[in-house]
């Protein structure tokens, strides 16, 4: 069904204005694509009576890659790259969530530390998404300052992500079996000095906006999404918990070990965008939390499986001085990591929500076919029930705490 | 909370037609698609699979039949369990689907999404439009008869296509990605090679695009 949208006519409108006092025709704006609290290119349709919107059409797809498709043509791990261009602000997070997908699929272990890895990386993401979230939002409801302090924060994290992984921005961190390299000497410390001074600069950043009048105004009762509606539209990650929903795929299904942190789940209340803010708020003191504890404990061994000989590609020195090696770098390199037939479903809970992988395999080094489950398309497709009501700048607001990427909406 | 054998024992007490489905995790069953709108409907009331994860499609092969499968995933917030549906659409030419949207809202958009990337069509869905190609455009990319390049079309625009001559093009493939075949097949078939060679380094680009 094509929504069909009529403009007003001016000289009909300039007739009728004899008859009515008050003008009740609706209008119809666009809202985006390049809009700046659509934060990339999401399009609105909206229907205004006033200035209140009484219809809401999201239009997607500018941004669509066709990610699925390209997955189903090449290797296992040369679709890690394209990952990271999902949640583009939490490409490690991506990188986790693919490959214990394919692994599981493998029916594959890897070692402690390798999870250890992972969740630091995991924790670290989230915080760097979280904080760009904040920045965000501040600027969309009038509060700048904000930005400037988390993206200095952003900008140690993203130092600490080049130590490890090579790349500020897109990582490739992961590959199936393992990670691509070992932590850097004397990372994990830096790490630790990070979460350290992080702490306090997070209670000020908080602080600028938690108790501001100008933000309560904007927020508070704003965009109520009910626990019922929350579960009903597949919303996940903090908006979901913003609603009263203690829904986190970490404590629930457990993977990576994270069954060996302790952390709370931050639940909101009313579900309003207060309560989205305080829960990606509270989520960034719990990621500090596991990170120290995984710092703690950090496990020696490998950051791979070494077992794994026809997934792991080999490391390059044993590929130029074992024959054996150099055959399994080179079938893993052309034909890809050699996966048994079969389906696997894997969600992993990343700072936009629950990021899921259905990966139908045929056997071989190529998925059959592959779904990316990605949470910023669930969490948007509440929008046309949540807008419907408010006014045209608490849109503005609503589409701020719900914190979407359209690189992972359009896929 | 109910165990997973249990739901899977209930399922198939209750639809005495469904079968397991092979599955590297959660319990998968396969059914007629006619039952699956009931089988959700029961996994939702009685079993508390109360969060919808996903719906999408699997294309089987041009000359397989039945060509389209169709998947849900449910999950259960208070059990923390996952449990796959499967379908085989029943027409290859116009597959059908029951629509849940009734059950759950937020399968309108995965729905219109399997249905913009596939052409399976939910019936009873209130607003089924393509969602992320746009309206009017003439294929489904996920099919496995699509190319992977992309085949040229007219713009989104037609009047502006009209003044510029500009289309659609398909993506320069050169040579690559360089991949294998997945499945059982000769080693031929399946050695490395590149998936779409119509646009490359040797032979020309088609004057058409």
């Amino acid at each position: 069904m094509a929504t069909e949208y009529a403009f007003p006519d001016s000289a009909a409108k300039n007739a009728d204005a004899a008859a009515q006092e008050f003008q009740t025709e609706k209008m119809s704006l666009a809202m985006g694509p390049s809009h700046p609290s659509t934060h990339g290119v999401l399009r609105l349709q909206l229907e205004l009576d006033g200035e209140v919107v009484t219809q809401c059409d999201p239009i997607l797809g500018y941004l669509h890659r066709g990610d699925e498709k390209i997955a189903e043509n090449m290797t296992y791990n040369q679709f890690v790259p394209y990952t990271d261009r999902l949640d583009y602000l939490a490409p490690l997070a991506n990188n986790v969530a693919y490959a214990i997908a394919v692994e599981k699929l493998a029916n594959l272990q890897v070692p402690a530390r390798c999870e250890a890895i992972r969740v630091i990386c995991c924790e670290l993401a989230r915080i760097s998404a979280h904080l760009l979230g904040l920045g965000a939002y501040g600027i969309d409801v009038g509060a700048w300052s904000v930005f400037l302090y988390s993206f200095e924060e952003r900008e140690k994290l993203y130092k600490l992500f080049e130590e490890l992984t090579g790349a500020r921005f897109t990582t490739s961190y992961t590959r199936i079996g393992g990670v691509a390299r070992d932590v850097p000497e004397g990372w994990n410390e830096r790490v630790g000095k990070f979460c350290d001074q992080f702490l306090p600069i997070l209670e000020e950043v908080l602080s600028l906006l938690t108790r501001n009048k100008i933000f309560t105004d904007r927020t508070h009762g704003v965009g109520i999404i009910s626990k019922a509606d929350a579960i009903s539209y597949g919303l996940t990650g903090p908006n979901l918990r913003g609603s009263g929903v203690a829904f986190d795929l970490r404590k629930d299904r457990p993977y990576s070990g994270y069954e060996k942190y302790e952390f709370d789940i931050p639940v909101g209340t009313t579900g309003d965008c207060y309560d989205r803010y305080l829960c990606r708020g509270e989520e960034m003191r719990q990621s500090v939390r596991i990170v120290r504890q995984v710092l703690a404990n950090f496990p020696v061994g490998s950051y791979y499986n070494e077992d794994a000989k026809k997934i792991f590609a080999p490391r390059k020195d044993k590929v130029l001085t074992s024959m054996e090696e150099l055959i399994n770098n080179f079938m893993i390199t052309t034909e890809g990591p050699q996966m048994p037939a079969g389906e696997v479903y894997f969600e992993a809970e990343n700072p936009k929500g629950a990021l899921g992988f259905f990966i139908v395999s045929k056997g071989g080094g190529v998925p059959y076919r592959m779904k990316i489950r990605s949470p910023s398309f669930c969490n948007l497709s509440i929008l046309p029930k949540v807008c419907v009501g408010s006014l045209v700048s608490d849109t503005v607001s609503i589409l701020g705490s719900l914190d979407f990427v359209m690189g992972e909406c359009d896929r | 909370m109910t165990a997973p054998a249990d739901v899977t024992a209930a399922l198939q007490s209750k639809f005495p037609q469904a079968t397991p489905r092979p599955s590297g995790d959660h319990p998968a069953l396969n059914l007629p698609i006619a039952e699956v709108f009931a089988a959700l409907k029961y996994l939702r009331d009685e079993f508390a699979y109360d969060f919808l994860v996903d719906v999408t499609a699997i294309d089987n092969g041009v000359d397989a039949s039945p060509r389209f499968t169709t998947v849900w995933h449910v999950y259960s917030t208070t059990g923390h369990g996952y449990v796959r549906l499967a379908a085989d659409c029943a027409s290859d030419e116009k597959p059908l689907a029951p629509s849940v949207v009734s059950l759950w809202a937020t399968a309108n958009w995965h729905e219109r999404e399997a249905f913009d990337l596939f052409g399976i069509v939910f019936e009873n869905h209130p607003d089924l439009r393509r969602i992320l190609m746009w309206d009017g455009y003439p294929y489904h990319p996920l099919r496995k008869d699509f190319p992977l390049a992309g085949i040229q079309t007219p713009l989104p625009d037609i009047e502006v296509g009209e003044l510029t001559g500009a289309s659609v093009k398909p993506a320069p493939m050169m040579g690559g990605p360089f991949v294998a075949s997945s499945g059982e097949m000769n080693m031929t078939d399946a050695e490395p090679s590149a998936k779409d060679e119509s646009w490359n380094e040797r032979s020309e680009k088609p004057a058409s695009a």
